[in-house]
């Protein structure tokens, strides 16, 4: 088997237990919850955005150890950044826990490059990709996000 | 605490072919489970999901394959007569092991879901109105709630959803509760997927039967845990699946009683549901070939008979009895682990065992325990309504069959450690 310690690395543990940026946002205006029906975690994240620039971001739920950590990185990643580029981000970073990314990629991504090894577990993609797929849509039509 | 399933004196088992019960030498019957997965034995612990087939199964579908394959009804060829028989004949192996008074109750269909929304969408269509009712449990599977909600907001009928103990067993007396003049229909679970309740289900017959009221059981999780009789128990449906009683997927039976059949209309039209078809006119034809519009899974009803009579084979009730000293150990295995909260605690039950551990997701656990071999499962087990009433997200679950050992469950339990060790 791939090795636990690709998937279950020492930061993501850290984000699990410590998760960054958890919590409402009051002044968010932008919102939406998503769901992994395959597991039933469900998460919800709140953005501020102004300027086209998403100043803030939290995010609420319950979940397992790759979705928490994947939703607190998310945050600290996209946070102070251009929706353009939270996008991007997006498409980078499900492309490296899907079919993966060269080098280059892996390290633009930065600390988000610690979730390479989740490509090795099929059924945990989802759990990875739950957060982003919520930021989209918060960031897009606020309507709910599935992982399905 | 007697969490067993108290079985009893009962015929399974009985019978010149049997041979004794040993774990062990079951274990070569089904070759799957000789393997390594990531490198370490297998320990396969998610037999609420989906059983093991032994070799007898895989044989008889290519045996069928390989020699008789045919459609069956109306042939007049060799090979669609013997297929007809095979099938027919897997229809009878099929009364035989829920003694069912007639062949004719056995329709064959895809599964438990099938069969479950066979009766409900039929139910749709013999007038189900509004101000009518029909009961349900807490305790459900999706697949005996989801079609009875459908069958509910299509006509304007009310759902009525009996509700459990914390440990998991149903409140019998909320139960007479809620049946009333307007219940048309009661669905309830023989035994729990997520948590392995036992419910009385001759009573709960016993209790709507005083009222006139026809029962559905789904009895998915039953017929490979417990001797299933549908004339002691009474119900008027009887629902489950082939591939959780060490047969193939595709294949599951819908028993009726012949008179309930006989009145529900049939929700699928095709071939060889009919007698005759003119352009002005359509007569169904009798039981069960109504039901079973259209070519049905020939290969999956002969391989479901091969499970029976590999079954039948056995010394079942010292296999049952097996598998409840599984589920005793497991239990006491697994409350020494630290951190470890077991989930459901209803008597009797089957040999599931569904648990949480601290703060570590279910998910995780899976995750894990996958790597040192063990095969269980992580989520909601299709019962959402019962986790929201638990309070929970998610558990963990371990379902034993008879070919499982104590020595799966040690690994089980030493696996919980490691999970400790990489995310406590
Ligand atoms: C209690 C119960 N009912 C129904 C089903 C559905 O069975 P199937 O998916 O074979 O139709 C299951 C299977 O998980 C079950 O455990």
């Amino acid at each position: 088997m791939p090795d636990l310690r690709e998937l279950y690395q020492e930061v993501i543990l850290d984000h699990h237990k410590r998760p960054r940026n958890f919590g409402p946002l009051p002044e968010g205006n932008r919102h939406a919850k998503g769901h992994n029906p395959l597991c039933g975690d469900r998460l919800t994240v709140h953005a501020q955005v102004a300027d086209g620039i998403i100043r803030d971001v939290r995010f609420e739920g319950a979940g397992c150890a790759i979705s928490r950590a994947s939703a607190s990185l998310m945050t600290d990643a996209v946070k102070g950044r251009p929706v353009a580029e939270a996008q991007r981000l997006f498409e980078e970073f499900h492309r490296m826990v899907t079919v993966g990314v060269d080098d280059e990629i892996e390290a633009s991504l930065g600390k988000l490059s610690v979730f390479c090894g989740v490509r090795e577990f099929p059924s945990r993609v989802k759990c990875a990709s739950l957060a982003w797929h919520t930021l989209r849509s918060a960031l897009g039509d606020g309507r709910d996000a599935s992982t399905e | 605490m007697n969490p067993g399933v108290g079985l009893g004196a009962s015929s399974v088992g009985a019978g010149p072919r049997v041979r004794p019960f040993d774990p062990a030498s079951v274990v070569p019957d089904f070759p799957v489970l000789s393997q390594l997965v990531h490198g370490k034995p297998l320990s396969y612990l998610d037999n609420a999901a989906t059983t093991q087939k032994p070799l007898a199964v895989v044989e008889g579908i290519s045996h069928f394959y390989l020699h008789d394959n045919a459609n069956i009804h109306r042939g007049v060829h060799l090979l669609s007569e013997r297929a007809t028989a095979a099938y027919e004949g897997a229809r009878q192996a099929v009364q035989r092991f829920i003694n069912a008074r007639e062949a004719r109750e056995v329709v064959f269909v895809r599964g438990t879901t099938e069969a479950i929304n066979l009766v409900a969408q039929s139910l749709v269509r013999s007038g189900l109105k509004e101000g009518d009712e029909i009961v349900v449990s807490v305790l459900e599977h999706h697949s005996n709630f989801v079609p009875w909600k459908m069958a509910a907001e299509a006509t304007g009928a009310r759902l009525r959803v009996v509700p459990i103990t914390d440990a998991g067993d149903l409140r019998l007396d909320q139960y007479e509760r809620v049946l009333t003049s307007r219940t048309r229909i009661v669905a309830l679970g023989h035994v729990s997927n997520a948590l392995g309740t036992v419910n009385p289900v001759a009573e709960i017959v016993r209790l709507a039967h005083e009222r006139g009221i026809p029962v559905l059981i789904d009895g998915a999780q039953a017929v490979a845990h417990l001797p299933v009789d549908v004339q002691a128990i009474d119900c008027d449906f009887y629902a489950f699946s082939g591939h959780k009683l060490y047969g193939p997927t595709g294949i599951g039976v819908l028993y009726g009683k012949a008179g309930r059949l006989d009145a529900l209309p049939p929700w699928q039209g095709g071939g060889d549901m009919i007698r005759s078809v003119t352009l002005e006119r359509v007569d169904y034809n009798t039981l069960p070939a109504k039901f079973e519009a259209g070519t049905p899974d020939i290969a999956g009803a002969i391989g479901l008979e091969a499970a029976i009579r590999y079954l039948e084979g056995l010394d079942r009730a010292a296999a049952f009895a097996h598998e409840e000293e599984l589920l005793g150990y497991a239990i006491e295995r697994l409350e020494r682990v630290p951190g470890v909260r077991l989930v459901g605690r209803g008597a009797p039950r089957t040999s599931i065992v569904s648990f949480v551990m601290d703060e570590i997701h279910p998910h995780d656990i899976g995750t894990i325990l996958d790597g040192e071999g063990v095969a269980i499962r992580a989520g909601h087990h299709c019962c959402q309504p019962l986790m929201h009433r638990l309070g929970l997200g998610a558990t963990a679950r371990a379902s034993f069959a008879f070919y499982n050992r104590k020595e799966d469950v040690d690994r089980l339990a030493d696996a919980l450690d490691r999970v400790r060790e990489v995310l406590g």
